[in-house]
């Protein structure tokens, strides 16, 4: 991967084919795009959810590349072994151990395995592709959903008692000191296959939260994918961002921020907020952004 | 040549584990295991054994984590305890489903609540369904050579099942004994490379990827299950095989799943499993000596369930007298019926009883040594008694009734509540 890879050169090879992801997945675009970035010698590690159910289904095996399935919570953990395995063995160089694991595998019932693995220093990139419910039992609320998005367990919205940016993967997995972590939206692919690219460079554990629409669990058409992709980043409500080496960078800063309703309006789970809310939520984006900017103005 | 060292059976885990040389071992404490991978990481640290030691955040990652290793085609080693066991419950049915050829020693000990940290089997036996190969040794001796004969088991290609060695908590893992230790080159002579066969099933391939831990619907979900029964069975065979490999190699050890002491002519049989069977083998002698005829019969693997050598003790040719009751006495309940392996020896006497159109001989579950609880000879010889006079009404009323689990060790509760 000495060649810089970008949206004109992206390879051909393709490494996920024939899944039976829903039209317009955000999360199976992640994987395909990441795997043409890193190539064949990878060893990729899915716990259970779409990407799993989708990619796995006996005698229909959709990855082109080694690939395994993780128990929901140990995402981080069979990352780390086989890591610990490649470690052991002298004849496994110049290979990707690569995670793509749900925002409900990571946020949730996987963070205490990603911790593990990001303080062991293993040499894993670990995507999180977020789809900001736990989307492949039905679209129930997960540790990031956003304030007001209805979900199968939220009928009435996701609405805490206290407003409240959704939990901040790209701080936790900073906390740890890894060399490089990032958020990225797949509505920005050159963004996108940049952070891949430094991801795969380092040496250490490397941590990218990626924004991937759900239109089935969201509510929004099938071809809308992409625009919110650039939506969500456009309104401010995914600030695209890289944590480099013990420095914050912002690597998209809006002049201003598009209306919110622009980015809510075309989503049926967003459907119950009020002006208020909307307003409500304006604020909490607007705390988060002034946190952001001081984070990367304190950093070297 | 071996070397005699005075070990516990935690350090004759550690011993057995060394001379295997895994590639990966995952750590994680809980007593009374922790000495297993405390002497691990000593051993890594002078060079003893040239493995990846890592410290993991939970029991659940331990062996997760190994089963990533294995999937990458290297041999591995973990161990735990009690709640560990099943917080990692998940992982047993997952990795033994996915025919990882994982080797696992876990410390029997209590379950919570209420907290007890000492020896009973409640821990592995809550997990007999779960796939894997169930082991357990009666002292440190047994304990380094089951886990040496483990790798040779799970990584047979025939059977590819991970194997669980069980020790008895403190009464084994922190008792010192003589143990003798083969030295490296007779095991490696013995077991196959560290580093599994390129193309070996289940793992990852670089020249032809792999994609493993599948999803299978209802139909082909049926078959995968049946397979892992096919294989778990035939095991039985490659366990005594292997032993009988060891006894040549190494000059000691029983090759079977059932360990025969002076049952052949017995009339009245205690089976069991783990460290007490030292105690029962005392106290069968004593009887022995009185002219009663006792005996005993050890289960050295729970799963594969030893069936064959349950018939072989009590219907083979070679017996010289009619079994007249059969107690097994086990530190384990399963709430609202039996101990576990009273339910498991029943029901295989029946089917075995019925092949041979014989009746089955009474069978007296007694539960003891819960929470670690002293189980003594005086107690054991009582059992024997009770065994001795079952199907007769006493003045005591104290028969064991078949079909009804018989606590032992209740003495206190019963003077407290009750006189």
């Amino acid at each position: 991967m000495s060649k810089k890879i970008t949206i004109k050169s992206l390879p051909d090879p393709e490494y996920f084919v024939g899944h039976k992801a829903c039209g317009g997945c955000g999360g199976s675009l992640v994987v395909r795009w990441v795997l043409k970035v890193l190539g064949e010698r990878c060893f990729v590690v899915v716990p259970a959810g779409c990407m799993s159910a989708v990619g796995f289904i006996f005698p229909q095996m959709a990855f082109g590349v080694n690939a395994m399935i993780a128990p929901f919570a140990a995402t981080g953990a069979v990352l780390s072994g086989i890591a610990a395995a490649i470690r052991a063995r002298d004849d496994l160089k110049d290979v990707h151990v690569v995670g793509f694991a749900g925002d409900g595998a990571t946020a949730d019932i996987g963070l205490q395995s990603l911790s593990g693995a990001l303080d062991r220093r293993e040499k894993i990139i670990y995507i999180c592709y977020d789809n900001e419910a736990y989307m492949n039992t039905g679209v129930q609320k997960s540790g990031a959903t956003p304030w007001g998005a209805r979900t199968s367990t939220s009928a009435a919205g996701f609405r805490p008692a206290i407003g409240a940016p959704k939990k901040d993967l790209l701080r936790v997995a900073a906390a740890h000191g890894i060399p490089y972590a990032a958020t990225a939206s797949v509505g920005h692919p050159a963004d996108f296959l940049k952070k891949i690219q430094k991801a795969a460079a380092v040496d250490g554990p490397s941590f990218l939260h990626v924004y991937a629409p759900c239109p089935t669990g969201w509510g929004c058409a099938s071809d809308s994918t992409i625009r919110l992709g650039k939506s969500v980043v456009d309104t401010g409500l995914w600030p695209l961002a890289e944590y480099d080496h013990g420095a914050l960078r912002i690597t998209r800063s809006p002049a201003k921020f598009d209306p919110l309703s622009s980015y809510l309006g075309e989503q049926a789970r967003f459907r119950s907020l009020s002006e208020d809310d909307v307003a409500a939520l304006a604020t909490i984006r607007d705390e988060a952004w002034k946190a952001l900017r001081a984070w990367e103005r304190e950093t070297p | 040549m071996s070397t005699l060292a005075f070990l516990s059976g935690n350090e004759a885990v550690a011993e057995g584990v060394r001379l295997a040389r895994p590639r990966v071992v995952a750590a994680y404490p809980i007593t009374p295991q922790t000495g297993v991978v405390e002497r691990l990481s000593e051993m890594v640290d002078d060079g003893e054994l040239a493995a990846q030691f890592v410290h993991v955040e939970s029991e659940h990652s331990a062996l997760s984590l190994v089963m990533g290793s294995c999937a990458t085609g290297v041999r591995t080693f973990t161990a735990t305890s009690s709640q560990g066991l099943l917080y990692m419950a998940e992982i047993l049915y997952y990795s033994s489903g996915g025919r990882y050829p994982l080797v696992m020693m876990n410390a029997n000990r209590a379950l919570a609540l209420p907290w007890n940290i000492y020896g009973d089997h409640s821990d592995s036996l809550a997990l007999i369904s779960s796939g894997w190969i169930q082991a357990y040794a009666e002292d440190a001796q047994e304990s380094l050579d089951m886990i040496i004969q483990a790798y040779a088991v799970a990584e047979d290609p025939a059977v590819r099942t991970p194997v669980l060695v069980n020790l008895d908590g403190f009464v084994l893992t922190h008792t010192y004994e003589s143990v003798s230790v083969p030295d490296q080159a007779e095991v490696d002579a013995f077991l196959p490379p560290p580093d599994l066969p390129a193309g070996f099933p289940g793992t990852f391939n670089l020249d032809r990827p792999q994609s493993l831990g599948i999803t299978a619907g209802p139909g082909d979900y049926t078959v995968f299950k049946y397979l892992q029964h096919r294989d778990m069975l035939a095991a039985g065979e490659v366990i005594r095989a292997t032993g009988r490999r060891f006894a040549q190699s190494f000059g000691r050890g029983c090759s079977e799943l059932i360990e025969r002491y002076r049952s052949d002519d017995a009339e009245i049989i205690i089976v069991t499993l783990g460290s007490v069977a030292g105690t029962v083998r005392v106290v069968v002698d004593q009887l022995r000596a009185a002219g009663i005829a006792a005996g005993l019969l050890r289960i050295r693997y729970l799963r594969p369930f030893p069936a064959r050598e349950l018939d072989a003790a009590l219907f083979g040719e070679q017996r010289t007298a009619r079994v007249h009751a059969v107690g097994v006495l086990e530190k384990d309940i399963s709430f609202g019926h039996q101990g576990s392996v009273a339910t498991e020896v029943k029901a295989a006497l029946y089917d075995l009883a019925a092949e041979r159109a014989l009746a089955p001989p009474r069978v007296v579950n007694f539960v003891a040594g819960l929470g670690g609880h002293d189980i003594s000879r005086e107690q054991i010889a009582d059992l024997f008694a009770r065994l001795a006079s079952a199907g007769q009404t006493t003045a005591d009323g104290r028969i064991g009734r078949a079909g009804a689990a018989n606590f032992i060790g209740l003495e206190g509760y019963v003077k407290k509540n009750h006189h």
